[in-house]
C-alpha cells in the first residue's frame, strides 16, 4: 500500500496548526513548549516528505539539524521554567504579569 | 574498497567565528581555574578574542569566501556585519564588567554566553542557506534566553526569560515550517537555487506560503509591529547589559539576514515583499513612537523606541537598491553605537546601594535622571548627546543615518512613507528630550548619590561617543564602505 505524499503534508499541516493553537490556548508553559514541539516535528515531518518527493537525502539531513536545535531548546527552556517556579511555586503565563505595557 | 574523498572544508569563510567561539570555551575553562572570586580576568579574556575577530574581519575587508557547499559566504557584506556586531559584543562587555560585580551576579558563563550569541550573529550575517539562518538565530537566542535570565533572584529577569523564550521558540516553529515548504517549493534551501525556483514560478502558492511563515518568524526578531510584544518586557526584565546586547547586536545581525534573504532569494518577489514591508515599516515606527511616549521606565521607553527605530530601518528596505539597502547598513553601524552608549549610560546609573530586593529594579525610572546633570555632569553629557544623536540631530550620527534612508525612498518614489517617517522622527523627539529636561532642569527628589563609573565603563562610553561624533561628522567613507558592502547582493 502506498501514501501519497499529499497526506504526509496534511498531516504535517494539522500538526503544525495543533501547535499553534496549543500556544495560544493553553496557560501552562510547559504545555505551551510541548506544543511548540509539535509544531517543530510538523516541520519535520514536511522536510522529510519533501525530501522524499525530490528524491533528495537534503531533507532528512535538515532534520538532523533541527532535532539537535529542538534538544538545546528543551535544556533550556526546562531551565527557564524551574527558575520560575521556584521563585512562584506556581506555573501559569497568568502570573507572568509583574511587567505590562 | 574506494576511499572516500574527504569533502574540503573552507575554515577560511568561518574565521571570525571560530575564533569567537574558540576564546568561549576558553573563558569557561578558564573560569574553573582560580582566582574565583573575581571574573574580571574572564570579561579580558573574552573582549580579547572579540578584538581579535574585530581584527580578522578588518584584515581580510575586500575577500570574498565561499564554503561548505555555498551555505557559509564570508564577503564584504558578511564582514561589514561581522564588525558591527564585534563593537556591539565588545561595548557590551566593557559595560558588563563593572555592572555584574555591582549587582552581584559576576560569572565565567556570562561572557562565553555573550561570546557564543555574537557567534550566532555572525553566523546570520554570513548565512547563504536557510538551515544556517534557522542554527545562526537558534544559537544567538538561545544564548540570549539564558542571559535574560541571568539574575536568577530577580523575579522580572526570570518573568522576561521566560517571555523571551516561549515567544522566541514559537517564532522560531513559523520559521522553520516556512524553510520546510521553501525548501518543497525551490528542492533546495540554498538561497540561489530559491531565487531560480522563484524566477521560474514565482506565484508558486507552497513558496507564497512559505514566505509568509518566514517573514512572520523574522518579524519576531527584529521586532517589527505586529510581532512587537515581546519587545518591551524583557528590554525591562533583562539585565541592562544583557538588554544592550539584545538591542544592538540581535537586532543587527537579524536584519543581516533578512536583507541577504530578501534581495537574493526573494528578489524575483521584490513588488510583493515591498507592498508588504511598506505597511510594517509604517506601523512599527507608529506604534513604536506613540508607546513610547506613554513610558516612564526608560527601558521600556528605549524598547518602544526600538521598535520605532526597526520601522525606520525597514524604510531602506521598501526603498530597495544599492541606496536604500546601503542607507540600513549605515544606520545599524550608528545605532549600535547610540544604543549600546544610551544602555551603558543606563547600566552605571543603576542603583547599586543596599542588598538586591526580589521585586527591586534599579534606577530606571525617568524621574530618578532628575538632576543628574549636576550630579555627574559627565555621564549626564555623554547620555543627552546619544538622545539627540537618536532623535536625529545634526551633526550626530543619528541625522545622517535617517538622512540617508529617507532620502533612499523619496528618490525611490515613497515619499509618503518618508513623510510618515518623518513625522515620526518628531513625535520621538518629544520623548528623548523629556529625560535631558529632567537631567538638567529638576531638583532631584531626596539624596541621590554621585555616580562614579569604572574605567571599563567609562572606556565603553568613550568608544561609544566617539562612534557616533565620527560617523555623523564624516559620514561619506562609512556610507562608501556600506555600499561596497551591498553590492555583491544587488549584482
Amino acid at each position: 500500500m502506498t501514501v501519497p505524499d499529499a497526506w504526509y503534508l496534511g498531516l504535517s499541516a494539522v500538526l503544525f496548526a495543533i501547535g499553534i493553537v496549543g500556544v495560544i490556548v493553553r496557560r501552562n508553559p510547559l504545555v505551551i513548549f510541548m506544543s511548540i514541539e509539535l509544531a517543530l516535528n510538523a516541520a519535520n515531518l514536511a522536510l522529510v516528505t519533501f525530501g522524499a518527493r525530490l528524491g533528495s537525502p537534503d531533507g532528512q539531513a535538515l532534520v538532523f539539524f533541527v532535532m539537535a536545535v529542538a534538544a538545546a531548546e528543551v535544556g533550556v527552556g526546562l531551565a527557564i521554567i524551574v527558575v520560575i517556579f521556584r521563585s512562584r511555586h506556581r506555573l501559569s503565563v497568568d502570573d507572568l504579569s509583574l511587567m505590562r505595557w | 574498497m574506494t576511499p572516500i574523498p574527504a569533502p574540503p572544508i573552507a575554515w577560511n569563510a568561518l574565521l571570525p567565528i571560530l575564533v569567537l567561539a574558540g576564546t568561549a570555551m576558553l573563558v569557561l575553562l578558564a573560569d574553573l581555574l582560580p582566582p574565583r572570586e573575581s571574573k574580571q580576568h574572564l570579561g579580558a579574556l573574552a573582549l580579547a578574542g572579540i578584538i581579535a575577530a574585530l581584527v580578522i574581519a578588518l584584515v581580510r575587508w575586500g575577500t570574498d569566501v565561499c564554503g561548505f557547499r555555498d551555505m557559509v559566504r564570508l564577503d564584504g557584506y558578511a564582514l561589514f556585519f561581522d564588525i558591527v556586531i564585534a563593537y556591539a559584543a565588545a561595548l557590551v562587555v566593557l559595560l558588563s564588567m563593572d555592572y555584574l560585580r555591582r549587582r552581584g551576579a559576576e560569572s565565567g558563563e556570562y561572557y562565553a554566553l555573550v561570546l557564543f550569541a555574537a557567534c550566532g550573529m555572525m553566523l546570520l550575517a554570513s548565512a547563504g542557506d536557510l538551515i544556517i539562518v534557522f542554527l545562526g538565530i537558534e544559537l544567538m537566542s538561545l544564548s540570549l534566553y539564558v542571559l535574560a535570565g541571568l539574575f536568577k533572584s530577580r523575579r522580572q529577569s526570570s518573568e522576561a526569560s521566560m517571555k523571551y523564550f516561549l515567544l522566541g521558540v514559537f517564532a522560531s516553529a513559523f520559521l522553520l515550517y516556512g524553510i520546510a515548504l521553501l525548501f518543497g517549493a525551490a528542492g533546495s534551501t540554498n538561497f540561489e537555487r530559491v531565487a531560480a525556483a522563484a524566477a521560474r514560478n514565482p506565484h508558486d502558492t507552497l513558496l507564497l506560503i512559505g514566505v509568509a511563515l518566514l517573514l512572520v518568524g523574522f518579524g519576531f526578531k527584529i521586532s517589527s509591529v505586529p510581532f512587537h510584544m515581546w519587545a518591551p518586557d524583557v528590554y525591562e526584565g533583562a539585565p541592562t547589559s544583557v538588554t544592550a546586547l539584545i538591542a544592538t547586536g540581535s537586532k543587527a545581525a537579524a536584519f543581516a539576514a533578512l536583507i541577504r534573504f530578501l534581495t537574493t532569494a526573494l528578489r524575483p518577489l521584490q513588488p510583493d515583499w515591498t507592498a508588504l514591508l511598506w505597511i510594517l515599516a509604517a506601523l512599527s515606527m507608529t506604534v513604536g513612537n506613540v508607546v513610547a511616549i506613554a513610558q516612564t521606565n526608560l527601558k521600556r521607553m528605549l524598547a518602544y523606541s526600538s521598535i520605532a527605530h526597526v520601522g525606520y530601518m525597514l524604510v531602506g528596505l521598501v526603498a530597495g537598491g544599492p541606496q536604500g539597502t546601503s542607507a540600513i547598513l549605515f544606520y545599524l553601524f550608528a545605532y549600535v553605537f547610540t544604543t549600546a552608549g544610551t544602555f551603558g549610560v543606563l547600566t552605571l546609573c543603576e542603583r547599586t546601594g543596599g542588598t538586591p530586593e526580589p521585586d527591586g529594579d534599579g534606577a530606571v525610572d525617568v524621574r530618578e535622571y532628575a538632576g543628574l546633570g549636576r550630579r555627574s555632569p559627565a555621564l549626564a553629557f555623554a547620555l543627552t548627546f546619544f538622545l539627540l544623536s537618536l532623535v536625529g540631530i545634526p551633526p550626530l550620527a543619528g541625522f545622517f543615518g535617517k538622512f540617508y534612508l529617507f532620502g533612499a525612498a523619496v528618490r525611490a518614489g515613497y515619499v509618503w512613507l518618508a513623510v510618515i517617517a518623518v513625522l515620526n522622527s518628531a513625535v520621538a523627539a518629544y520623548y528623548y528630550l523629556r529625560v535631558v529636561v529632567y537631567m538638567y532642569m529638576r531638583e532631584p527628589e531626596g539624596a541621590a548619590a554621585t555616580l562614579a563609573p569604572s574605567f571599563a565603563g567609562g572606556l565603553a562610553l568613550a568608544i561609544a561617543f566617539i562612534g557616533i561624533v565620527l560617523l555623523g561628522v564624516m559620514p561619506a567613507p562609512f556610507v562608501e564602505l556600506a555600499q561596497v558592502a551591498v553590492a555583491p547582493l544587488l549584482r
